[in-house]
């Protein structure tokens, strides 16, 4: 008997469909849920990957309605141009409204200090304008693109996770979550934040973004970049990164796994300039997507969990 | 196109769910359970090592801190002991949850806290799962945690329960000592309100002894490594006739091309709902049929149990959040009622007494609960039922309710989705009894 031919990997080969179909629904009803029952919800966008998957189930949930909620985009400043483009163009696209909510004014405004010195990074200021947002506007639940597959804080997680008048995340006191049958009830001045997407790995979201062509920046896929080597990440000069002495940038062959403040966030060396690469090296990986990628989580063990319970996404 | 983006747009997509295909298995959910230090952190970190689903990064990690907290070995429970104070005080608080996945099937992993003081969040593991493994460790045999979990797992709905039978080295992998330990979870499982089938696996968690591969030290041990258990395990349950979806949302367009569209958003939960099906809406028990079904904004001719799916009706019958789409076939129909009798795992600190009023949430609908009797509580390790005037913080017991709005009831062991509800405490809002229908009407218990 011959061997069967070799076939080059299509996405199924990765997970198994039903899997992904199985995680589709289950987010797809937490959306319907919590903004049925929450009078003012809004989804909190990032221009990341999995933001971009979160709303395009937020879309699917409510078809043929329009989405009946804004997406808010908390905008460090240290931001990836071909970030804020396709932010721009996405939600012109998909005809949602936009709400920005900007940690510069945070600064000019005296609620945060900026932190001084070439590794400063916005990535915790970001808690501070993120909750003012929140109060300001009166939104008592906030979708969130977080998955427990990210960080071992994260894994602690429920999918409804309740916070304080403070904005203040308790993980010691966690409401119970049987079954799917989800508690929303909150008190003024308290709210929600929603996780759909808890149970996704990355894969999963690559696998999702493959089968439904969702749109995302450039800065995934492979292009040639000019960057400086710091503990082992690889940081695009030019923008909020501050070249220390004895920095010598150079161009390389690079794309994210994560998109956050260009400040924190690294490259990874990869050629992988489509989907079905992509797939392929993120099955492939040995490298968790916050280790790899962002400065911030490798400073310590509770880092994630630190800036969680002041209210973090 | 733009150069910032990658894609298409929705609207050119068309993306169907997958065929169902017998050959793909399912997501297999499964919660680990058992005392503290019977080994489920390191089971899981074991699973997750195994399976080559530990990173590198974090493999550094936990080495890094399995120095510092003293321990020779790496210890692989620290891998998803999440929280600060888990990892200094060495326990688990809180479930965690852990995703691997084999080129067979996708697993979620709710490994649970085994103190008795954080049962509420074993509840919260447990619920959602297919299948518990109860971890027992050799040495000390079945103790009331793996009594508690049991009864607990069972009761919230797993289909399954493995016995692992863990530290077989730390007894010389007595053959003897791990079928003792099997026969009596057996016989335990067996006396419960919802005996569900039980396997048993001897085990060695820290050294990897039938957790991914067969150990060379059970010669006398015939069944299969965990892994592969697992993997095999059928967790389809069979299709229940008769698909009820519980309205979460009205879907109507605001004009455009869809002005005259209206649809109801839910989860079809048991059966399978086709177009031209006849539906009867409760509790109003208006009758109509199935005119249009959509799953992913994109319509389809049918939808099966767990699809999320908008239904349209022929008729311009009166429809809102709460109400139920119930299909004719149900070998049981639901039934409306206001006085249930309930199975409720109590997981505050305030006591359940008669008199108290609670927020209910069943299906999609939610409304107030108050307690018109405690019939008793069960003593978790015997089983045996103590009349109690109260039940406290991770008491199981049986409870009278009167409802302020008519649900559309099941009994739990006739079909679970329809037949179970939380109780949210009106002070705190924070969610206090997880409750399974055994009755429906308050004034004829079963037992
Ligand atoms: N000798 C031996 N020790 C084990 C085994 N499984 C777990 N342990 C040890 O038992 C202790 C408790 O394990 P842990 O996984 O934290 O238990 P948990 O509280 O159930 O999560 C740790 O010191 C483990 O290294 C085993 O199969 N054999």
């Amino acid at each position: 008997m011959s061997q069967p031919a070799p076939t080059t990997p299509a996405f199924d080969d990765y997970v198994s469909p039903v899997h992904l179909d199985e995680l589709t629904d289950e987010a797809i009803t937490i959306i319907r849920e919590v903004a049925t029952e929450c009078e003012n919800p809004v989804l909190l966008f990032s221009g990341g990957k999995d933001s971009a998957v979160l709303l395009h189930l937020a879309r699917l949930a409510f078809a043929p309605a329009r989405l009946p909620f804004p997406v808010m985009h908390v905008d460090t400043g240290h931001n990836f141009a071909e970030v804020i483009d396709y932010r721009d163009r996405l939600v012109k696209d998909w005809n949602v409204r936009l709400v920005i909510a900007s940690v510069q004014e945070s600064i000019d405004s005296g609620r945060v200090v900026e932190d001084v010195g070439p590794r400063a990074s916005r990535n915790r200021l970001q808690s501070v304008t993120l909750l003012d947002a929140l109060a300001e506007h009166g939104f008592d639940a906030a979708f969130g693109g977080g998955r427990r597959d990210e960080d071992k804080a994260r894994a602690k997680e429920r999918i409804l996770s309740f916070r304080d008048r403070q904005g203040r995340w308790d993980p010691r006191q966690q409401r119970p979550e049987p079954w799917a049958l989800l508690n929303p009830r909150i008190r003024k001045g308290e709210h929600l934040r929603a996780f759909p997407l808890s149970n996704w790995t990355e894969l999963d979201i690559w696998q999702y973004i493959a089968r439904h062509d969702v749109p995302l920046p450039t800065i995934y896929f492979s292009h040639t970049r000019t960057v400086v080597e710091r503990d082992g990440m690889l940081l695009a000069v030019g923008g909020p990164v501050a070249l220390e002495a004895g920095e010598q940038p150079f161009d390389e062959v690079v794309r994210y796994r994560t998109v956050g403040d260009a400040s924190c966030t690294g490259a990874i060396r990869s050629a992988a300039s489509t989907l079905g690469h992509i797939l392929a090296e993120t099955a492939a990986a040995r490298i968790t997507e916050r280790g790899a990628t962002r400065a911030d989580d490798t400073f310590s063990e509770s880092a994630m969990e630190d800036r969680k319970r002041e209210g973090y996404f | 196109m733009d150069s910032s983006m990658v894609g298409t747009d929705l609207r050119s997509a068309s993306v169907a769910p997958s065929e169902p295909d017998t050959a793909v298995r399912t997501t297999l959910r499964i919660a680990t359970a058992g005392s503290v230090d019977d080994g489920k952190s390191t089971l899981i970190g074991r699973l997750l090592h195994d399976t080559k689903t530990v990173f590198e990064d974090q493999l550094k990690a936990v080495e890094k801190a399995s120095r510092r907290y003293g321990d020779g070995e790496t210890n692989l429970a620290l891998l998803t002991d999440g929280l600060r104070a888990e990892r200094e005080q060495g326990i688990t608080i809180d479930v965690a949850h852990r995703y691997f996945t084999t080129p067979l099937r996708s697993f979620i992993v709710a490994d649970t806290p085994g103190h008795a003081q954080y049962t509420r969040n074993m509840v919260t593991g447990a619920s959602t799962s297919d299948i518990a493994i109860v971890l027992v460790d050799a040495r000390h045999g079945v103790v009331d945690q793996t009594r508690r979990h049991s009864l607990i797992a069972t009761m919230l709905g797993v289909e399954a329960i493995v016995v692992a039978v863990n530290k077989m080295d730390l007894v010389g992998w007595d053959q003897a000592e791990y079928e003792r330990i099997s026969k009596e979870v057996h016989a335990f499982v067996d006396g419960l309100p919802h005996p569900v089938p039980v396997f048993s696996i001897p085990m060695s968690a820290l050294l990897g002894d039938n957790v991914v591969a067969t150990s060379t030290n059970t010669p006398w041990y015939d069944g299969p490594p965990l892994l592969t258990f697992l993997e095999q395990f059928d967790a389809s349950v069979e299709s229940l006739p008769g698909a009820r979806v519980h309205v979460q949302r009205v879907i109507r367009p605001q004009g455009g091309d869809h002005a005259d569209f209206r649809g109801y958003a839910g989860v079809v939960a048991a059966g399978t709902l086709t177009i031209g099906e006849p539906i009867t809406v409760l509790p109003s028990g208006r009758t109509t049929k199935v005119s249009g079904l959509h799953r992913w904004g994109q319509p389809v001719a049918d939808a099966g149990a767990g699809h999320a799916v908008v239904v349209e009706l022929a008729d311009d019958v009166d429809v809102a959040r709460g109400d139920v789409l119930v299909a004719g076939d149900a070998t049981h129909p639901p039934e409306v009622a206001e006085d249930i009798v309930i199975d409720v795992c109590w997981m505050i600190d305030q006591p359940l007494l008669v008199g108290t009023r609670h927020w209910f949430k069943h299906g999609t609908r939610t409304g107030h609960a108050t307690v018109t009797a405690i019939e008793h509580r069960y003593d978790l390790v015997s089983l045996e039922h103590e009349p109690t005037d109260e039940l406290v913080l991770n008491d199981i017991g049986r409870v009278h309710l009167r409802l302020s709005e008519p649900i559309v009831a099941d009994l739990y062991r006739h079909h679970a989705e329809g037949g179970r509800l939380i109780l949210i405490d009106a002070a705190s809002n924070t969610t206090a009894g997880a409750a399974m229908i055994a009755a429906i009407s308050a004034w004829s218990p079963e037992i």
